[in-house]
């Protein structure tokens, strides 16, 4: 692999920049993998590189249906953070954000990493007091966490309607100041990159058909450009898992729902954070670029369409509207819609399944990208090793029939 | 935009009228204190999440208030009948391979969807409708 560095950058002035060399090879199917994921977004990719890097397994493929990241990966809000309610559901969440801390460096490719804060607003009394009782929890567990004044929220972003008279008084905050937004592409092509160069194979067009199954055990999956052997195999599929779950022969408990998102021309600089509320319904940022990305809510029934309804756009931009005036006037750009897997407790699955040798890593929900090194991370070591990783434990399929949920609603609901 | 029609106003009605339920005939266990911890899981969180044809409960929130069921193609999005509580699904998957393989698709009078339906199925309920 090439390594990228200022002098590289340089040095390719010279020759115009054309002869950089490819990020990542093309190769045909081998016949046989030690594990193959299914899946090449954000997730899949990820699992392939730390499985590469961490646990010394290179002769893996990564199976993927369109082109690598082209699904939730490109379609999501950005937005990275770990303060999540529960235990199990922070110490997830805050490995993740301990892995972007460094990823730029790691994977040698900037992931555009800012840790610009994200600002969780209340609006009643009872959003104030589950923003109180987060952030102690946060804190308990070692994640930066505050509560944030009015006063405190209106310096922070000036351009925002604090005052009194609005329609729903912005009453406080929550404020995580090392949570921010990455560049989503480039984590994909990061992970991609760094994967191919430690020897995993990216089989892009490659769409997975059936698995092979043997007493009760898998051997690896039917696809159409072939089968391909493997006696470990990890679905990284995301609204698709409940349609692989069902080829394998099992349900998950997993409704898949559009989530949708816009963005605006290109604005000058005017937000340097990102501002959430769940309880007016939206969240916007600023990129790089002067977009303002703005999220919505999931359509309530099921779709795999990848394109969300207008009423959730209108709803979405009153709520913005109501908290930015100064955003009266700007036009949106393009919309989209990505299939999120919505899990009962809005926590995800990592695990083993019925069949043996195939592991699921699906249910993120509304909210995998800030997961996305951490989810990889833990995954790979599960499929290293067989069993679950310690920090993937509770996230096993078997709580819905032990009642061991990990409800976070509260810190998922919205935001992403 | 859905526009569905509503089999007990029967009227077809905007989708903001209206709430999305979950998967349609979900049947609560009988004697649930009988159940064993994988009935009562299955029941309470498994659906079946097809990507196709898929029979679900919605409530016509604002209209009339009551609860009846869509068969509607997850992918597409097509409406493809709408009827009563305690009624069984004309349409099924089963039956739309079945009258694929004859060449002859028909679709159920159920309501339309302005954007992103198939015209052809939109021809079809526009012709049965008409």
């Amino acid at each position: 692999m090439q390594r990228y560095s200022g002098f590289g950058l340089a040095k390719h002035a010279l020759s115009h920049h054309e002869n950089w060399e490819r990020q990542w090879r093309n190769p045909t199917p081998k016949k046989q993998y030690d594990v193959i994921i299914v899946g090449g977004g954000g997730h899949g990719l990820a699992t392939a590189y730390y499985l590469a890097k961490e646990h010394g397994i290179r002769n893996v493929a990564v199976v993927e249906k369109g082109w690598l990241g082209g699904g939730n990966t490109a379609r999501n809000t950005t937005i990275v953070r770990s303060n999540y309610l529960w235990d199990e559901a922070a110490a997830l969440y805050e490995h993740a954000m301990k892995l972007w801390e460094g990823l730029s460096q790691d994977l040698n490719y900037n992931v555009m990493f800012s840790q610009r804060g994200v600002m969780n607003l209340g609006h009643t009394l009872q959003d104030m007091r589950d923003i109180q009782r987060r952030v102690n929890a946060n804190r308990l567990n070692g994640i930066d966490s505050e509560v944030l004044t009015p006063e405190q929220i209106q310096q922070i972003v000036p351009i925002m309607d604090c005052s009194k008279n609005a329609r729903y008084p912005i009453l406080g905050a929550s404020w995580q100041p090392r949570a921010g937004v990455a560049r989503h592409d480039a984590v994909a092509w990061g992970f991609a990159r760094a994967a191919d160069a430690l020897g995993v194979d990216l089989l892009q067009n490659t769409e997975v058909t059936g698995f092979k199954i043997r007493d009760g055990r898998v051997f690896g999956v039917h696809t159409n450009r072939g089968d391909i052997e493997a006696k470990t195999v990890g679905c990284v599929a995301a609204g698709n898992s409940g349609v692989l779950a069902k080829m394998a022969g099992f349900r998950l408990p997993l409704e898949s729902h559009p989530l949708q998102a816009l963005v605006s021309e290109p604005l000058k600089p005017v937000l340097d954070t990102v501002v959430m509320s769940n309880h007016v319904h939206g969240y916007i940022s600023q990129t790089d670029k002067g977009d303002l990305v703005i999220g919505a809510g999931i359509d309530g029934y099921n779709g795999y369409g990848q394109r969300g309804s207008y009423p959730t756009v209108e709803h979405t931009l009153q709520a913005i509207v109501e908290m930015f005036p100064i955003f009266s006037r700007v036009r949106m750009n393009r919309q989209w819609g990505g299939i999120v897997d919505t899990c009962p407790d809005a926590c995800p699955i990592l695990s083993k399944t019925p069949v043996k040798g195939l592991f699921f890593n699906c249910g993120w929900g509304t909210g995998g990208f800030k997961a996305t090194p951490g989810s990889g991370h833990v995954f790979a070591w599960t499929l290293a090793k067989g069993q679950a990783h310690p920090l993937a434990a509770p996230f096993s399929i078997d709580r819905f029939h032990s009642g061991a949920l990990v409800d976070e609603h509260g810190a998922a609901g919205v935001a992403h | 935009m859905f526009h569905i029609y509503c089999p007990y106003c029967e009227e077809l009605r905007e989708e903001e009228e209206f709430h999305p339920k979950g998967q349609a005939h979900i049947e609560r266990p009988k004697d649930p204190e009988a159940c064993s911890d994988e009935e009562w899981g299955d029941y309470l969180f498994f659906r079946d999440n097809p990507r196709g044809i898929h029979h679900e409960l919605w409530v016509h929130a604002v209209g009339c208030r009551k609860f009846f069921n869509i068969t509607r193609n997850t992918v597409t999005y097509d409406i493809l009948e709408t009827y009563k509580m305690g009624e069984q699904p004309r349409v099924t998957a089963e039956s739309l391979a079945s009258q694929q393989t004859q060449g002859n698709v028909q679709v159920a009078s159920g309501g339309q969807q302005t954007v992103g339906a198939s015209s052809a199925a939109a021809e079809a309920i526009k012709g049965e409708q008409a």
